[in-house]
Parts: structure tokens; C-alpha cells; sequence
């Protein structure tokens, strides 16, 4: 099909079939991660991920017979564009589109990707990470959590932390020390299982926002069978680190549901006010929100330069550190400026004034950008040995 | 990370070959030593290689291939540290006469487009750039017209044939076309300290005809603008391969250079500020694509894009050239290491057609606040 016409029918179908109240601009709650314990917002949420699921675009890059659109770069790009120039919401944001999805691309024998893509696509199935542990962070690949082989299934027993939704998800993407006898990075295997699966309990952990949408996560004997592991034994290091790299660019990039995007000028005006020169009454802040809006347009520009080598079928590789670097550093300069222009009214944090602390509570939240998906100083580590060469 | 056309590529190229064999630092420090800071020398193999015609359009003698494949070429000036008055001739003047089309045009962007002629823009009257700001005027009835003013930072002033002058008639901003060698201009040159061209000029009672106006009012306005975003752009994009080849070579020395037993590169104080680095420009260079991109298009984006490139690769150019000092130690002093001109080239660039602050303060201007 030609590219016009596929222009044109796209904004034809999403006319008819993406529901009014799709149209207007969410908060976080609003946002549909699908999954068995998923209870939809309104009847309008669950009719567009139907909607868009039966098309395929929920994930419009993946192949059909896995549940995608098929659709080449191009492609993408316009239903990107028709969906923002009606305002249509993601029909379905999720793990395993970002994260598990790619990898199983990659990685995943045909079965596998046959039998888990669909779920993902059509929200039916919701992931959570399993990677962190208490001893290991930064240094993920001394994970202690163990995997002892009986024959037909793996024994696992461990700990992981810091779980996103490990409360609210299904299955776990999980690493695991299935090979004791190798060396730390070669003994991993890349598990997936069940979050029913006896032997599983979680414990939420309350961050600083209030919120509290992370867990402890305790697995005593999980039982796993043997086909639920992507790729060979002792691979699950090479898959782990191809996952994290489509995470960084998912955190990297500032339109996921990771960052709420205000905007900061006419914020600060309504808050501040302008002198008799017409400035911003504030002027340190003033100076400091313009260089922020100058390295927010330079970032824009480079994500879109970026979306468009990555739609030419490119992969980012390494380089998803930088995305990631610059896009939550961004952020966090963007969530101090947002409240320091809110002043005292920012600091409300309850009740119906002042959307409830909103402000502070994404100020908050900003800071684990930096933290979660490899903390900025590890991606300036990758970055300096990966992509510039330096000694290690 | 950029995506180029086919046409976009083979430009790149050729003119990292070109640029790299014979017109590098090596070049640019035996201009330096004979105290040419002109390199009339280049031009012709410039306008040979179509680059002074640039965005000319054919009908006007260039090669019309736009404001990218142009920003292509400025990388690479800006990393041989290259002398010549592409900026200042093919881009700015070039810019502006396109622009203006007419009489004016038709005789002297072919010129420009040949390198038979240079044409370099009068605009800056103080310290800090502000086109806005204009003392210099034009007066008298028609068939009497006289310019006086005086002009600072004129870049390629020193050698150029004409020079285009922006002066105000009233309250008109007026676009004149003066020849420097007219009874009463007198050009003074200066030694700058990255040893490119530059003069100041006065005017005193400079005659003019009604023909050497190039545009006034509403149509000089657009003019101008035009002009001074391609320029910025450009100016970005050479400060962009400055930028680059003082990190390059400050990557490759943290790759070399041992203390403690170990090589440099090894501490990770070093590498977290190398990588940082290395993401500033990643980012810069898609910004200045995008503004590149934007003129070519003749988008609405087109003010905003190029300003914004041009505060943001102030930032990122020094930088760039400070850390590159810094982390060479005491070598990164000496005037044998390129990257003191590197340096000195990119303060320079900072300051040409207005600087971080500048145009920061016209973007938050354009966001109300
Ligand atoms: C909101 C949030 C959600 C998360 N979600 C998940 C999830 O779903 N699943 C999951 O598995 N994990 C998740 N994480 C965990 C996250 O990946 C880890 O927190 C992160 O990798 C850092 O590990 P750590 O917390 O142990 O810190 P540490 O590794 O102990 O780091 C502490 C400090 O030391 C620095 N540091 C460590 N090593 C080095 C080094 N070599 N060089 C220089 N500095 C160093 C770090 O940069 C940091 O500043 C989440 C975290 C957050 C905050």
C-alpha cells in the first residue's frame, strides 16, 4: 500500500473506532496496563485496546503472526502521528511490550513466541521485572537468587527488591543462578513464570512519592518448567543486558508513562507572574528554566532523530545509555523547576487543592529516573567503555 | 546517528577528504605563521566543488542542494579548523541575496557561487551581537543617499568585495550593498585571536544609489531573519566539528597517556566526564540537524530550531574545549597541542551571531515568560 493511502485510511479507522473519552490527556491513573487483575477505568478504555489489539497496534512494529501490525518504519511513524493529532491515548502500556517483548523477539524459541507475544499484544498477560536483588544492583550479574535443576523443572529460591507491580502482575521475567559451577556472568538463566506458582509472595514497598508500586519479592522452592527458560543455560546475561537496552530507551524516552510533561513556562507564569519588562518575576529561575528549555528542544530534536534511525531498522545497542542519561537527567532538572515555580502551593500534598500535590509527588517520583533501569553513573560507565573505547 | 541522503553522504565525504589532505590544523597553523587570515588561497577549489554555490539556487549560478548538505561541510571546516569565507559568503551573503532576488542578486550571487567575488555582512555595531540594535543609517532624498555608521566584527570584512550593510533609513531596516573600496569607508583589520578575518569599518558619508539597496522595511526584515537563522545554524554546525575534534582528541589521549601505572582512561572521575561529554554532543548534533533540516523545509520551526542549536552548541563547544584542556594537563596549555586553537576558535564562534545567553533569552521571550 502506498504511503498516502495508508495515511489517509489510518485516519479514517481511528476516527471510527478511538472513543472520545481516549482523546483527552491522562494522569497515571488512566493508564491501561492490561493483565488478569486489570479492571478497566470505563467501558470506552476496554473497547480501544479491543480495538486497537485486533489491528495489531499495540505493538505496530511486531510481526502479525505474533500479535503485531507488521508495519514497516514508515509506517509506524504515521500511525504515531495520526494517533498524536487526535490525541489518542496508548491503548495498552506494559513490560512486556518494552521489555519482554524484544527480547523474546530475539531470543525466544518459535513456540515461545507464538504462545507469549499475543498475550502481551492483546493485554491479556502483564509482566514484571525480576532482576534486582538486595546484594545485587548496580553489580546485577552477582544475583544470588538460585535455580536447582530436578529434571524436569527448576527449583527456585531466592529474593529479588525493588520489583516494579510485582503485586499487580501475572508472570515474572526473572533472573536466576541455575549454574553454580560457572563463572558469575556465564552461570544466569532467563526464567519466566507464574506469579500464582506456589511458593511466590510479594511485599510492596512504599517510596517517597506515597506511592507505592514496587515490591519485595520472596520465591521459596517455585517450581518452573524446564521450557519456561528463554535461550540456553547460562545465556541469560546476554539476554538480560539485550532486555535493558530496550528499557533505557523506553526510560530514555520522555513520552512513556514515566514522565509527566507540564507545561513548565506557562506554569511558572500563572504561579509568578511577569515583571514590568515583561520577564518572568524570578529572575535566577528564569535563567535556569532557560537553559533547561533550550536542552529540552536539543533533546526532543535527538529523540526524534533517534526514532527515525531506529524505524530505518536500526538497533540502538550501548548507545540506549545515552538516550537514557541525558532523557531522565532532563527530567529530574524538569520536575525541580515544576515545583520550584509552584512555590508553597506545591507543597500541598493532600486533598482537592492543587491536584493533590501532583507536582511533588512527579518531583518525586523524577528521582528514581536516574536509579531505575541502571543508575546514571553505570550508563556513563557502559557508555565510556562500550562506545568510546576507554580502558576498563 | 543521523540519517543522510545518498547526495548527503557523498558530500560528507568528499569533504572530510578534501579538508583532511592539505587544508587541516597543519594548514591552518602555516596560515597562522605568515599571518594570512584570509586563505584567499581555498577559494577557488571551494567554488570548483560547487560549496560556494551551495544555497544558491542554479538559477542564480549555485547548486541549490540546501542548508543540511551545507551544515555537512561547515562540520568539517570546523574540525580542520579551516580558513575561508564560507560561512561568511556562501552561507550569509548567499543567503541573503537568494532571499532578496532582483538586480543585486543576479550579478552577485553567481560571483559568490564562483568565488569571484566575496561578500561578507556588516551588521554587529558593539561588543555583543544585537542586529537589533542599528545606529548606522542611511540619509538623504533619493539620488543623494549617504550611509554613515560604523560596523565591529565584520567577519571576512577585511577581504571581502562588497559588503552587505544593515542600516536603518527612518524607521526602515535597509539592506545596503557597498562597495568597502567607496570614498569614505575605511576598513581597519584586526588580528583575532583564532586568526580568521575580520574588520571594523566605519562609513562617512558614503555615497549610495537607489540600486545598491538590496531590500528595505518589511521585506529587509524577512531578509535578515532569513539570513541570520542560516547562519547560526551553520556557525553551530562549524562549532559542532570544533567541538568534535577537541574531544576526539581528548578520548584518544585518556586512551594513551599513563600515571599511577595505569592509563588515564582507567579513572573513572576521567571517563564519567568523557561519556558525558560524548552524550552533549550526540544530542547537540541531532539539534542542529534539526535546524538544518527546518530551513531547508522553510518551517515555522525554523527561529526557534536555530536558535536554540546555536545557545545549546555554545554550551556543549566550551565544553567540549575546557575539558579537552583539563584533561590533557599541562600539555593542553602548550600552543604545540591543536587543542588551544580549538579552542580559541570555538570562543570565537560563541560570540558570532550571538551567543548562549542571547538567544536563550529569545526563547523564553517566545514562551511568555
Ligand atoms: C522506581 C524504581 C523501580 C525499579 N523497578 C525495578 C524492577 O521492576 N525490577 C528490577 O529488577 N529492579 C528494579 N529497580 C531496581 C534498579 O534497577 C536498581 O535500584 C538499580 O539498578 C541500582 O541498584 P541499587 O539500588 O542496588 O543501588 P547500588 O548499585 O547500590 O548503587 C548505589 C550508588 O552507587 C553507585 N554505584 C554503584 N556501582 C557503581 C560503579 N561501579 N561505579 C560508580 N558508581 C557506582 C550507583 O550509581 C548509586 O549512585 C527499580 C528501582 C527503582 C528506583
Amino acid at each position: 500500500m502506498d504511503i498516502d493511502t495508508f495515511r489517509s485510511e489510518t485516519r479514517a479507522w481511528l476516527e471510527v473506532n478511538c472513543p472520545a473519552e481516549m482523546r483527552t490527556p491522562m494522569g497515571e491513573d488512566d493508564i491501561c496496563w492490561g493483565g488478569r487483575k486489570f479492571v478497566f477505568r470505563s467501558p470506552a478504555q476496554k473497547q480501544w485496546l479491543e480495538a486497537m489489539a485486533a489491528k495489531g497496534w499495540t505493538v505496530p512494529a511486531w510481526p502479525k503472526s505474533y500479535g503485531g501490525g507488521g508495519l514497516s518504519g514508515d509506517e509506524q511513524k504515521i500511525l504515531a502521528e495520526e494517533m498524536q493529532r487526535i490525541n489518542a491515548r496508548p491503548p495498552l502500556q506494559s513490560f512486556g511490550i518494552w521489555m519482554l517483548g524484544p527480547a523474546l523477539l530475539q531470543f525466544g524459541s518459535e513456540e515461545q513466541k507464538r504462545h507469549y507475544l499475543p498475550l502481551i499484544a492483546r493485554g491479556e498477560i502483564r509482566w514484571c521485572q525480576g532482576y534486582s536483588e538486595p546484594g545485587a544492583g548496580s553489580d546485577l550479574a552477582g544475583l544470588q537468587t538460585k535455580g536447582v535443576d530436578r529434571g524436569d523443572h527448576f527449583e527456585v529460591t531466592g529474593q529479588k527488591i525493588w520489583t516494579s507491580y510485582a503485586d499487580k502482575a501475572d508472570w515474572i521475567f526473572c533472573l536466576v543462578r541455575t549454574e553454580p559451577e560457572e563463572k558469575k556472568h556465564t552461570g544466569i538463566s532467563f526464567l519466566l513464570f507464574d506469579m500464582e506458582s506456589a511458593g511466590v509472595s510479594t511485599k510492596p514497598i512504599k517510596l517517597i512519592s506515597g506511592a507505592s508500586p514496587f515490591c519485595e519479592t520472596f520465591f521459596d522452592g517455585v517450581k518452573v518448567p524446564k521450557d519456561q527458560i528463554v535461550g540456553a543455560r547460562g545465556q541469560g546475561w546476554t539476554i538480560a543486558k539485550y532486555l535493558l537496552t530496550h528499557e533505557r530507551e523506553m526510560i530514555g524516552a520522555a513520552d512513556s508513562a514515566l514522565f509527566a510533561k507540564s507545561d513548565l513556562a506557562a506554569d511558572a507564569l500563572a504561579a509568578i507572574g511577569l515583571d514590568d519588562t515583561g520577564r518572568l518575576d524570578d529572575p535566577m529561575l528564569r535563567a535556569e528554566m532557560g537553559q533547561f528549555l533550550v536542552d529540552e528542544l536539543c533533546f526532543d530534536a535527538h529523540l526524534d532523530m533517534t526514532g527515525a534511525y531506529m524505524r530505518a531498522g536500526h538497533e540502538l545497542g550501548a548507545r540506549s545509555a545515552e538516550l537514557k542519561y541525558l532523557g531522565t537527567e532532563l527530567n529530574k532538572r524538569r520536575q525541580s523547576l515544576r515545583v520550584a515555580a509552584g512555590g508553597s502551593d506545591d507543597l500541598v500534598w493532600e486533598g482537592a487543592a492543587n491536584d493533590a500535590g501532583q507536582a511533588a509527588k512527579d518531583w518525586l517520583r523524577s528521582k528514581a529516573n536516574t536509579i531505575e533501569g541502571g543508575t546514571s553513573e553505570v550508563m556513563l560507565s557502559i557508555l565510556s567503555k562500550a562506545v568510546l573505547k576507554l580502558p576498563g | 546517528m543521523e540519517l543522510l541522503s545518498e547526495d548527503q553522504q557523498l558530500i560528507a565525504d568528499s569533504a572530510a577528504g578534501f579538508l583532511r589532505d592539505g587544508h587541516g590544523i597543519a594548514a591552518f597553523r602555516a596560515l597562522r605563521e605568515v599571518g594570512d587570515d584570509a586563505n584567499s588561497a581555498i577559494l577557488a577549489d571551494l567554488a570548483e566543488m560547487g560549496w560556494m554555490g551551495i544555497v544558491i539556487p542554479e538559477a542564480l549560478g549555485g547548486v541549490g542542494l540546501g542548508y543540511r548538505a551545507a551544515g555537512l561541510i561547515a562540520e568539517e571546516l570546523g574540525r580542520n579548523l579551516t580558513v575561508s569565507p564560507f560561512v561568511s559568503s556562501a552561507i550569509l551573503a548567499g543567503t541573503a541575496l537568494a532571499s532578496a532576488g532582483g538586480d543585486l542578486a543576479q550579478n552577485w550571487a553567481p560571483k559568490i557561487a564562483t568565488g569571484d567575488a566575496v561578500v561578507a555582512l556588516a551588521m554587529d555595531e558593539a561588543a555583543k551581537h544585537r542586529p537589533e540594535r542599528i545606529a548606522t543609517a542611511v540619509t538623504g532624498a533619493p539620488g543623494a543617499l549617504k550611509l554613515n555608521g560604523r560596523k565591529t566584527y565584520v567577519v571576512d570584512g577585511g577581504v571581502a568585495d562588497r559588503l552587505i550593510v544593515t542600516a536603518k533609513r527612518g524607521d526602515d531596516l535597509c539592506l545596503v550593498m557597498c562597495d568597502p573600496l567607496a570614498v569614505g569607508v575605511t576598513r581597519a583589520p584586526q588580528v583575532m585571536l583564532d586568526h580568521c578575518n575580520t574588520a571594523a569599518v566605519i562609513f562617512e558619508d558614503v555615497e549610495i544609489a537607489g540600486a545598491d539597496i538590496l531590500a528595505q522595511g518589511a521585506a529587509a526584515d524577512q531578509i535578515l531573519a532569513k539570513t541570520l537563522a542560516a547562519g547560526r545554524a551553520i556557525a553551530a554546525a562549524e562549532q559542532l566539528g570544533v567541538a568534535k575534534a577537541a574531544a576526539e582528541q581528548t578520548y584518544d589521549y585518556l586512551r594513551t597517556r599513563k600515571q599511577f601505572g595505569v592509563l588515564i582512561g582507567q579513572f573513572q572521575a576521567l571517563q564519567h566526564r568523557a561519556a558525558d561529554l560524548y552524550c552533549e554532543l550526540a544530542q547537540v548534533s541531532s539539534l542542529i540537524a534539526a535546524a538544518l533540516n527546518a530551513l531547508d523545509e522553510d518551517s515555522a520551526e525554523v527561529e526557534t530550531l536555530t536558535r536554540a542549536a546555536k545557545a545549546k552548541m555554545a554550551r556543549v563547544g566550551r565544553q567540549a574545549t575546557e575539558e579537552g584542556v583539563q584533561m590533557h594537563g599541562g600539555i593542553g596549555m602548550t600552543d604545540e597541542m591543536d587543542l588551544g586553537l580549538l579552542m580559541k576558535r570555538d570562543r570565537a564562534l560563541t560570540e558570532f551571531l550571538g551567543d548562549a545567553g542571547y538567544h536563550t533569552e529569545w526563547i523564553l521571550r517566545q514562551r511568555g515568560i
